[in-house]
């Protein structure tokens, strides 16, 4: 069965990616599965310089789903190249770096040093993340925001661009549209959804910083929605994400018009999910008579 | 190695209305290696009350058994005390870094509450290894200190209760082996604040001291990088793979 699926020059050997944030830089799942079966790894979100990220707490539970404000915490890019990417670079799956900033020079920095790794299969550049103060989310939230941030890196970058979306704007397909114009190979949404959570015995936010981000299915309706929406308004591939938890909602987002998904928050609960997620696939296309992987791909009939 | 297993329950023994301590074992192939201070992720079943696992200490393990004593604290740990015997379990282990085993001289093991979870598997193994071992538990009242004959068989037992219903009546931090006795290293679990008073005392009369953190996580295997304590030496990292147990040296606690 043909799993594979293309974003932009970029083969997959299969739809599944999981979720910058969610999945580590992979080695913290390899007790688990094997990592070579995953469509992509996208590794936790990379800065220029180290970020000690948010004081705790910086989670709470949600019904269906979890609140989070780490804020990016990592040890910058230049530890990334010379640490992790050595260590990493052989697995047989695409290796994805979520590349994040505070200003566009970050960005632009960022790839900058990535550029040269040539088994960085494609750069997911983040203008979505809820959790930090300046940048991030803000620059997703504009179209001008989103234009100068993708423009810039797209100068810095030759290889796969994936622009990460977020969900807290009053039109995701504007910006879609705005990443698409500026030079995005891909946009995937969602990341996660403002919100905030109080303990009411001791009258305290749950979070250090008060409002975080919420993810797992509690947001799936949304953001297959936003999926279903943006896969509409770009001619560029649109990877799903948002509450994926098995394989029947990895199918649903495919589609709503996802290219390939992404899984998250389901890391947490089941280390083993998102392998289990490849075989769902591949069960589904064969019991539903599909060529191959492409055929779902926005294949709902209305 | 880090495993997801099924586990079966084969005895929910409650202690009073606030504890239980559940005894599992594999449904099927060998218990994994476990150390003394790591702890496993259980998916609560049939829970929709609950999203993410629920992190509980391991108690005692062997070859055959996995025990887990768990006290009421919320929706989670309510529905694994009432769960029954017979139900399927799955969980993530073995998950963390445990308790110094390499330690010297004369050793208290210092619990509070539920803390005292760990502490048996750590006293048993280090005993195993010739390591004389004293336990120091505290509770609020006499019926609420767990597992005191399975202590007692595993070593010298100190109780403080805060009603002074058994032992020293007080706080275990004041009770009195903690300022007088000889002590070369501590290994403590239990409410935070007991916690922070064991390690100023430690601190003060330089004793080497550990001390395991239950900080809230998601994930509980460096992933989400939620749990994180703020270190001295490496700024925040995650309690569930530096941790649980760390050195108080470590700890950026006043």
């Amino acid at each position: 069965m043909d799993l594979s699926v293309n974003i932009g020059k970029l083969r997959l050997k299969n739809p599944v990616l999981t979720a910058s944030g969610t999945f580590g830089y992979g080695e913290e799942f390899a007790d688990f599965i094997d990592l070579n079966r995953l469509g992509g790894i996208i590794v936790k979100g990379t800065t220029l310089y180290p970020r000690q990220g948010n004081p705790y707490p910086r989670m709470a539970e949600t019904p269906s789903g979890m609140l989070n404000a780490v804020g990016l915490q990592n040890k910058g890019v230049d530890y990334f190249v010379e640490n992790i990417y050595p260590r990493i670079k052989d697995y047989d799956t695409a290796i994805m770096v979520n590349v994040s900033g505070a200003s566009i020079d970050d960005y632009v920095g960022v790839c900058e040093r990535l550029q040269g790794l040539d088994r960085i299969a494609a750069i997911e550049v983040n203008i979505s993340c809820p959790n930090v103060k300046q940048g991030g989310m803000s620059f997703g939230t504009t179209c001008s925001g989103a234009e100068s941030v993708v423009s810039a890196v797209r100068k810095a970058w030759g290889g796969t661009m994936i622009v990460k979306l977020t969900p807290n704007v009053t039109d995701i397909t504007e910006i879609a549209r705005a990443a698409e114009a500026a030079g995005a190979d891909a946009v995937s949404l969602t990341n996660t959804f403002l919100g905030m959570a109080i303990d009411v015995e001791r009258r305290r936010p749950y979070l250090s910083t008060i409002t975080g981000g919420l993810s797992g299915p509690c947001i799936r309706p949304i953001a297959v929605r936003m999926v279903w929406q943006v896969s509409n308004a770009v001619h560029i591939p649109v990877i799903g994400l948002g509450g994926i938890m098995n394989g029947r909602d990895a199918i649903e987002f495919m589609l709503a018009g996802a290219t390939a998904v992404q899984v998250g928050t389901a890391n947490f609960i089941d280390p083993q999910v998102s392998v289990k997620i490849v075989d769902y696939i591949g069960d589904y296309l064969q019991r539903h008579n599909l060529p191959n992987a492409n055929a779902l791909i926005g294949a709902m009939t209305t | 190695m880090k495993t997801v297993m099924d586990f079966v329950v084969k005895e929910n023994v409650r202690h009073g209305n606030q504890y239980a301590l559940l005894r599992l074992s594999p449904v099927r192939g060998t218990m994994p290696e476990v150390a003394p201070g790591q702890f496993v992720q259980i998916d609560v079943p049939n829970s929709r009350a609950t999203f993410l696992r629920r992190p509980i200490s391991i108690n005692y393990a062997d070859q055959r058994e996995l025990w887990l004593l768990i006290r009421r604290s919320g929706v989670g740990t309510n529905a694994l005390c009432d769960i029954p015997q017979g139900t399927t379990l799955s969980v993530v282990l073995p998950l963390g870094h445990g308790f110094s085993l390499d330690v010297k001289g004369n050793v208290l093991l210092v619990g509070g509450g539920v803390g005292i979870a760990p502490l048996l598997m750590l006293g048993k193994r280090l005993v195993m290894r010739g390591i004389d071992v004293k336990f120091l538990l505290g509770a609020r009242t006499s019926t609420e200190v767990l597992q005191l004959d399975l202590f007692r068989q595993t070593g010298e037992t100190r109780v403080a209760t805060e009603d002074g219903s058994l032992g020293h009546h007080g706080l275990v931090t004041t009770h009195p082996l903690l300022e007088q006795a000889e002590i070369d290293h501590i290994a403590c679990c239990g409410p935070l604040p007991m916690m922070k008073a064991v390690a100023a005392i430690a601190r003060q009369r330089g004793i080497n001291c550990e001390v395991s953190l239950e900080n809230r996580m998601a994930c509980g295997m460096g992933a989400c990088l939620c749990c994180v304590e703020d270190t001295t030496d490496s700024g925040n990292v995650c309690a569930c793979t530096e941790g649980p147990v760390f050195n108080i040296n470590r700890l950026k606690w006043t």
